[in-house]
């Protein structure tokens, strides 16, 4: 026989004296430490979950995204005013204080402020989720190749993030979306252009969470079974490595919501008769010693969008990270 | 010069009955999430001067525990101490104040870790990292402290000290690195030496020096030592008295010499009778069945009847007490003089 | 025993790693030599035990062995094919012949999967090997043959505890049912009460399965206790090889018989008077190893020649084995004293 025999259970030897069928936690073996001494089984999701469900913060920016979402999705519960109609603007009433109709005045040219800022998140959240989206497929899979086959491939992806990084972000955005401004969608052409500066912190963030990985036992025992570089890759490395880059996607959403409303401020970003945040404030600007409010009212959800995803990102990091508990 | 000790600390010298440390009826708990872990549950051991007592016991048994415990090292919380003193001539340390427990560790306990790279600090050479004992506690000049610093390297017979003094601890080798540890920890004189898991991570020659070190060092200076180890190898080679622990208890005290020729406790005689022995080979090794308890639910009564070969229906209930043997040995089994005549069950 | 046995079949394997300095125009300014000349053979349901200290390249070695590492030069033939020269399918075809089992059971497995899956990817790599609809049973067969309970197919890695996870790995490595199994210290990272049971099961897997083993450890009684031969490395070469009683009962080797007195022995009586040779220092590096025999440095018997002429793996006058050392006389140190 030049094989060994079929692995099939029936002819173990009776001598066998285990019983290992129990199962135990693994703070009872191996060189834990006291502290975490006893914690219950528990992976690295099912832990940090346990821990968000504990911050206020948490739940807190949890129930922020959650309003702004439906917000966004139907701005019609929110309002029964449609902003996007000419005929609810009446100049004559522009920059009237908050009534009893319209609780947070009129603006400049005599439109509804509340409606504008409640359809106005719409374009927030949809330029910064894109935004990420994109920066965490484009840096995520240009980090996992990276990292992992390292040499050639590496050095050139890496020395043209650092380029990238050199390149002021707005300034950088602001120069893309003055340049093409008119060719496209102007929501559009918000996303490519931060994208295209965002994904070098993804990729840099992905790329040293697989190197790390990349040294592990079970990568090495995964080459001996003789797996591939993509089974490898999206098997082992990317389920081990995603934690990092999914907090700082969090947090970068809600720079990119900011960096949104800076361009539409500028002229660059969103354009009417698209509603925005950052148009809205740009709007409002010339007026604003003699009529705050038009201004204040989206400055404040800006901010407040911001920080929940910022205060999210923050608590997951806090959860995902174990040297901190 | 050293600094005015507060009057509870322990005076130096004479001892009387009293021993140099005794550990009595300690309780450690960890009070997490998942429930409270009871990691020490009434652990008594002493230590004499010039003695080598050798805790042994796998990894959650509570035997490092129990020496952060004396050592005052414990993160509190989540660990509680609930029950039990700790007593270093005659003074129970955990009655004593921040202050004065400070002054007692490094100085007079000292403690030598597993793993001396991450105990050192990567950005001090070793030179300063040993000067700065004396500066501290003894308020030494930068230079005489030094020169202390070059005298203890030499101590540990590290080579040529007086050049590698000025190195980096990732310039040193893990068992030079190991005496650089022991160097710190001897520096101010201690009674008692807590070595823990000393030679783990060493490679079996430079372990054979290492353990030769400290010997030689506690055969000049008398102090207490207390071994942790789970090698029995070593246990045997150094130690003069034994407690092997078990799920946070002391399951066997003995003189090294009786606990080799005939345990008696079911756990110490499974752990001789597993280690490979020459006369046994192509045979199946022994093996103690099953795994280690869980601490966050121990077993009822004995926590080793699951796995225990001389278990009786009343070891499922009731806890056995540290049976008195004879004047130096004790065991925490109910059926001792079974497990003593070697009679398996 | 006729060599149509031999299942593998090591010559003059040597691994250097290069030492380069400059980031964009690198140059070699040295080589850590890791592996440097190692031959041996392994025959079916042997086991050969390779013991050494941290550094003297038996890592490396296991890693050339299972293809993971390009070897500097030489060859490692498995049935008849050097795996060294083997690329592409012809490599993943080899590896069905050869496995490991690694040290650590908690980093070897993949936290995000769960045990069918680790122990099911090698029928997933290899899809030849079982057809889809077989493979959950064939893995549950597996759990039952290392003794695990076949219904936490679905639990993952850190609902076990090391020990478990030990046979995780022993599992996984049985799978593609190989006739070699390179185990890289596969019980120190275990509790003592735990190792004899994981030793007991393979000892048990090799009965069954008529497997070959590489057994790589630093804890000589255990490699003592499963090796039918037993080499010992020094800065990357093998310094004596033999069967496990003339190694450990009758060492030639200066270093082999360091080695063996500072072994603790568990066994308290007479340890006063027992011989003990302390080695004086560490290995040298092995980017920059000692002119001649390698262990001169730190050895009591060495004189010039040590220093020129290097001593060969051979059978010496006196010694029934293979050793390297100018000057090897049998000594038994555990026995003495």
């Amino acid at each position: 026989m030049s094989n060994p025999t079929q692995p099939v259970g029936p002819g173990l030897p009776e001598t066998q004296t285990m019983v290992t069928d129990q199962v135990v936690p693994p703070a009872q073996e191996g060189q834990r430490k006291g502290k975490q001494k006893g914690g219950k089984p528990a992976s690295l999701w099912t832990d940090a979950w346990y821990d968000l469900r504990r911050r206020p913060m948490f739940i807190l920016s949890l129930i922020i995204i959650a309003v702004l979402l439906v917000m966004s999705f139907w701005p019609s519960l929110f309002t029964s005013i449609d902003p996007f109609n000419a005929r609810t603007c009446d100049l004559s009433t522009a920059r009237q204080l908050p009534s009893a109709g319209h609780m947070f005045g009129k603006d400049n040219l005599g439109c509804d402020v509340y409606a504008r800022t409640i359809y106005g998140a719409r374009n927030s959240i949809v330029i910064g989720v894109f935004t990420t989206l994109i920066t965490a497929l484009l840096g995520g899979l240009l980090g996992i190749i990276s990292g992992y086959f390292s040499g050639a491939i590496d050095v050139i992806s890496s020395r043209v993030t650092e380029i990238f990084f050199a390149i002021p972000p707005i300034l950088g955005a602001l120069l893309i979306a003055a340049t093409f401004r008119g060719r496209a969608n102007s929501i559009m052409l918000v996303i490519l252009a931060l994208a295209l500066l965002g994904w070098p912190m993804t990729f840099r963030i992905m790329r040293a969470a697989v190197i790390t990985a990349k040294s592990q036992d079970f990568v090495v025992a995964a080459k001996a079974l003789g797996a591939g570089a993509g089974r490898i890759m999206f098997r082992h490395l990317l389920p081990n490595s995603l934690a990092p880059v999914i907090v700082v996607s969090t947090i970068n959403l809600g720079g990119f919501i900011a960096a949104e409303a800076a361009l539409s401020f500028l002229g660059v970003g969103v354009q009417s008769p698209d509603i925005s945040w950052g148009l809205m404030i740009a709007d409002a600007r010339n007026r604003f010693l003699d009529a705050p409010l038009p201004l204040v009212f989206p400055a404040v959800f800006l901010s407040i969008t911001v920080l929940a995803f910022i205060m999210m990102g923050d608590a997951v990091r806090d959860a995902l990270d174990p040297k901190l508990r | 010069m050293k600094r005015t000790a507060p009057e509870v600390l322990p005076a130096e010298g004479g001892l009387g009955d009293e021993p140099l440390l005794a550990v009595d009826d300690l309780h450690v708990e960890f009070h997490t999430r998942a429930g409270v872990v009871r990691a020490v549950n009434g652990v008594s051991y002493t230590v004499n001067p010039g003695e080598t007592l050798a805790v042994l016991g796998e990894s959650g048994s509570g035997k490092s525990v129990t020496a952060q415990a004396i050592m005052g090292i414990l993160d509190m919380p989540p660990a509680v101490i609930p029950q039990g003193e700790i007593r270093f001539k005659g003074t129970d340390l955990l009655k004593l104040s921040d202050d004065a427990r400070t002054q007692v560790r490094g100085q007079r306990i000292a403690m030598v870790f597993q793993d001396a790279l991450s105990a050192l600090n990567p950005v001090f050479t070793v030179g300063w990292q040993i000067s700065e004992m004396f500066r501290v506690h003894r308020g030494m000049s930068k230079s005489d402290a030094m020169k202390k610093a070059v005298e203890l390297m030499d101590k540990v017979r590290i080579p040529a000290a007086k050049q590698r003094v000025h190195d980096y601890p990732h310039q040193f080798s893990g068992g030079m690195r190991q005496r650089i540890m022991i160097a710190m920890s001897i520096a101010l004189d201690p009674e008692v030496l807590i070595a823990d898991e000393p030679t783990t991570a060493l490679d079996v020659t430079v372990q054979a020096q290492i353990m030769d070190l400290l010997a030689e060092l506690q055969r000049e200076s008398q102090m207490g030592m207390i071994l942790i180890t789970h090698d029995l190898g070593v246990v045997a080679d150094v130690a003069d008295k034994i407690a092997v622990m078990y799920a946070g208890r002391i399951v066997e005290n003995a003189p090294v010499h009786d606990i080799y020729r005939a345990p008696a406790h079911p756990y110490t005689k499974g752990l001789l009778e597993s280690i490979p022995r020459v006369d046994l080979k192509g045979q199946e090794l022994y093996a103690i069945k099953g795994l280690p308890p869980n601490l966050l639910d121990l077993p009822t009564g004995c926590a080793f009847h699951p796995r225990c070969p001389y278990r009786q229906d009343n070891c499922v209930t009731s806890a056995p007490p540290l049976y008195e043997i004879s004047g130096t040995r004790s065991s925490a089994c109910h059926y001792w003089r079974e497990v003593l005549d070697g009679e398996q069950q | 025993m006729s060599s149509s046995e031999r299942v593998l079949e090591v010559r003059d394997l040597v691994k250097h790693f290069p030492l380069t300095q400059g980031i964009v125009f690198k140059r070699q300014i040295g080589a850590i030599k890791a592996v440097d000349g190692v031959s041996f053979d392994l025959r079916k349901g042997e086991t050969l035990g390779i013991v050494g200290e941290s550094g003297c390249g038996k890592s490396t070695l296991a890693k050339v062995l299972m293809a993971l590492e390009r070897p500097t030069s030489g060859s490692v033939t498995i049935n008849g094919k050097d795996i060294a020269k083997a690329r592409g399918s012809e490599l993943k075809r080899m590896r069905r012949n050869i496995q490991m089992v690694m040290q650590d059971p908690y980093t070897s497995l993949n936290p995000r999967m769960t045990v069918g899956d680790i122990i099911g990817e090698p029928f997933e790599i290899h899809t030849e090997v079982a057809p889809k609809g077989d493979r959950r049973k064939k893995v549950q067969e597996l759990l039952e043959v290392v003794g695990l309970n076949p219904d936490h197919i679905n639990r993952y890695p850190h609902q076990f505890s090391g020990g478990q996870r030990q046979r995780i790995g022993i599992a996984r490595g049985l799978a593609l049912q190989p006739e070699i199994i390179v185990c890289d210290e596969p019980v120190s990272a275990l509790d003592v009460s735990i190792q004899a049971q994981v030793i007991n099961l393979l000892e048990r897997l090799q009965n069954e399965f008529d497997l070959a083993y590489i057994f790589i450890a630093h804890d000589l009684s255990v490699v003592r206790h499963i090796s039918d031969r037993v080499g010992v490395m020094y800065l990357g070469k093998f310094v004596e090889l033999g069967k496990d009683n003339d190694i450990y009962d009758k060492p030639a080797h200066p270093y082999t018989q360091a080695l063996l007195s500072a072994v603790p022995v568990p066994d308290p009586e007479g340890r006063e008077q027992r011989e003990r040779i302390i080695l004086q220092g560490d290995p040298p590096s092995p980017a920059n190893p000692p002119t001649g025999c390698r262990f001169r440095t730190r050895c009591w018997k060495a004189q010039e020649i040590c220093a020129e002429q290097e001593p060969l793996l051979q059978i010496r006058p006196g010694t029934g084995h293979e050793s390297a050392c100018h000057f090897a006389e049998t000594h038994d140190v555990v026995h003495a004293g």
